[in-house]
């Protein structure tokens, strides 16, 4: 970390040469309504960076900023600039090369009408892999890091969307890894998972930090607080604080509102 | 039992309003879904009665699918080979297909991943605008303006032949291909898109990979309609084919149709005369062929649907 930065803090300037992503002054809009406004904020290396808030806080329009997924959706605005590697994102020349490095994984699984092998390995084909050996391992390598090969092993030629909820949720994670990201997005992935598969997955994103930049955006208070190393406070499109978890958890916060929320005392 | 509870228990037999209604709705909609099977059943019987009695005395199967000898009208010797009307109609389809298939796909997918908004919406209205145009609208332009532009630009001394009907033929079928196609590429889900377009995919690979086998159901079933509507069609291949008896060497032989052949000379037979049961016969032929097209896009459709099943717990 840059010398002189306060040791948890969030601020751009701080973190600016050795982020991996670095938001400055970010709002969203659709239409007139803001969703996100003026957000300054780093995602550092090998971290799992959480983000918490209510519903509508502008956490899942944030995650679209950070790929360039708000070019699908009519009327959304980004303004700002979001670097990645230093690189400004609203500039680069080749937007599929940039999403193929950022894994995302959705609220509720979206399991392509593939079937379980293909669901994985579409991303490595897209990026050209054609060996099928190759395929192979890297279909089984990212399934067992999802913590699925055991249940699926015998019928990866089977539709993907038959799969449990669940086990759909981490065919997505699995499709996710599969791109060998430098940066997986995760919203809400535990809406539509069991707590055991739930403990198994947050175990692997512990292990996987030491590979790739994690952010989490999280609807369970003390999933934050199990993973990230810093937790990000987002209300009705503010950007409250950014805080070293545990400090955020003892209690020490900038803003006595961030204090509310995980407490439960909120709306 | 205390005396409400009785009271309630005893609309146990009462058959109110609400249970007729519902009695008699179900008799209507019963009706209504299983008279589909009555009227395909009465057709069917209408056409083999009419036809059979040619098929079991005069037919001559030989004749009838090896020579091109269409005269039901001389009165010696009187000869019913369908050959270069069978042709006739599968080189039009043919052609049709093979102008409309690539156009109308092609325009499904703009219209459906890549137009947006205003664009979109215009050009769906002007798709079913144009699904609209009645057929004998299409035979005119194919019997005026295509045949002089035919005669032009090949410099061939006529222009009624299979290349007018087949263009006319298939772009008469587009709009209606184009707007199944369309509704099925719109039944595939965002989600999908969005997950795809998440994992780097350009928007060509998304389509390719993930929409079109997503849609694949619906694409058969707009490319088997074209087919269809093809074979069945008979104004625009009546007056853009030239209508004449003929095994076409090239695109730019006339030839006659099946269905041509019926609407134009069933008026000018005698009812139950051999003549008359010869084009039953062509009936015959022409809902046996559209029977299996629709038969084998049902089994398509549900061999699709079983493959995806594979490996169901
Ligand atoms: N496609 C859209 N069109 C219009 N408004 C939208 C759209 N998506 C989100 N919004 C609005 O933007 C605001 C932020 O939404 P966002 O989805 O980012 O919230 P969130 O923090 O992810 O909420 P949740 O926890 O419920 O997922 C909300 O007020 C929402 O209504
Ligand atoms: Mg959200």
């Amino acid at each position: 970390m840059v010398a002189g930065a306060a040791p948890d803090g969030g601020g751009a300037s701080a973190d600016a040469l050795s982020a991996k992503v670095v938001v400055q002054n970010l709002t969203i809009r659709y239409g007139k309504h803001v969703a996100l406004r003026g957000l300054d904020l780093s995602i550092r290396r090998n971290e799992i960076l959480g983000i918490i808030g209510p519903a509508g806080s502008g956490k899942t329009s944030f995650l679209r900023a950070l790929n360039r997924m708000d070019e699908f959706i009519p009327g959304m605005e980004v303004e700002g600039r979001i670097t990645f590697d230093g690189r400004d994102i609203r500039r680069v020349r080749n937007v599929y090369a940039l999403r193929s490095r950022i894994g995302v994984v959705f609220p509720l699984p979206v399991g392509l009408p593939l079937t379980v092998y293909e669901n994985v390995a579409l991303a490595p084909r897209l990026r050209g892999v054609r060996k099928g050996s190759e395929l192979d391992e890297i279909v089984e390598r990212c399934l067992r890091r999802a913590a699925l090969w055991e249940e699926v092993k015998d019928r990866l030629d089977s539709l993907g969307s038959l799969l449990s909820g669940g086990q759909q949720q981490r065919l997505t994670i699995a499709r996710a890894l599969s791109q060998e990201p430098d940066l997986l997005l995760l919203d809400e992935f535990s809406i539509a998972v069991d707590p055991v598969t739930t403990m198994r997955i947050e175990d692997v994103l512990k292990d996987l930090k030491n590979e790739m930049s994690i952010v989490l955006v999280t609807n369970l208070v003390q999933q934050a607080r199990r993973l990230a190393d810093r937790t990000a406070f987002f209300l009705t499109g503010e950007h409250v604080e950014t805080s070293g978890t545990a400090r955020i958890f003892s209690g020490i916060v900038k803003d006595p509102r961030t204090h509310d929320y995980i407490e439960g005392r909120f709306g | 039992m205390n005396p409400q509870a009785l009271a309630r228990s005893r609309d146990f037999d009462h058959r109110g309003r609400a249970w007729y209604a519902d009695r008699a709705v179900t008799v209507f909609v019963f009706i209504g879904g299983t008279s589909a099977i009555l009227f395909i059943g009465g057709i069917f019987a209408f056409i083999a009665r009419e036809g059979l009695g040619f098929v079991f005395t005069e037919f001559d199967a030989g004749e009838f699918f090896g020579s091109i000898a269409w005269r039901p009208t001389s009165a010696l010797d009187a000869t019913y080979g369908a050959l270069a009307l069978i042709v006739g109609t599968a080189s039009i389809t043919g052609l049709a297909m093979v102008v409309s298939i690539p156009f109308s796909l092609a325009a499904a997918v703009f219209i459906g991943e890549f137009a947006r908004g205003r664009v979109r919406e215009t050009l769906k209205v002007l798709v079913e605008l144009l699904a609209a145009i009645p057929s004998v609208v299409w035979g005119f332009i194919g019997f005026s303006i295509m045949n002089s532009l035919i005669i032009d630009v090949f410099d061939v001394p006529i222009g009624l032949n299979v290349l007018n009907a087949g263009i006319i033929l298939g772009l008469m079928a587009a709009p209606i291909m184009t707007t199944i196609a369309e509704d099925a590429l719109k039944a595939v889900p965002d989600g999908y898109r969005e997950a795809a377009e998440a994992l780097g995919a350009t928007r060509w690979q998304v389509i390719r990979k993930v929409v079109i086998p997503a849609a694949k159901n619906g694409l058969v079933a707009a490319v088997l309609l074209g087919v269809g509507r093809g074979f069945g069609e008979t104004m625009v291949v009546l007056m853009a084919s030239g209508h004449s008896i003929n095994l076409p060497d090239s695109v730019f032989d006339s030839v006659r149709a099946l269905t041509a052949t019926i609407a134009a000379e069933l008026g000018e037979t005698a009812v139950g005369s051999d003549h008359f049961r010869a084009l039953f016969t062509l009936g015959i032929l022409l809902f046996l062929v559209t029977f299996a097209i629709n038969l084998a896009a049902d089994t398509i459709m549900r061999g699709i649907r079983r493959k995806g099943e594979r490996g169901r717990p």
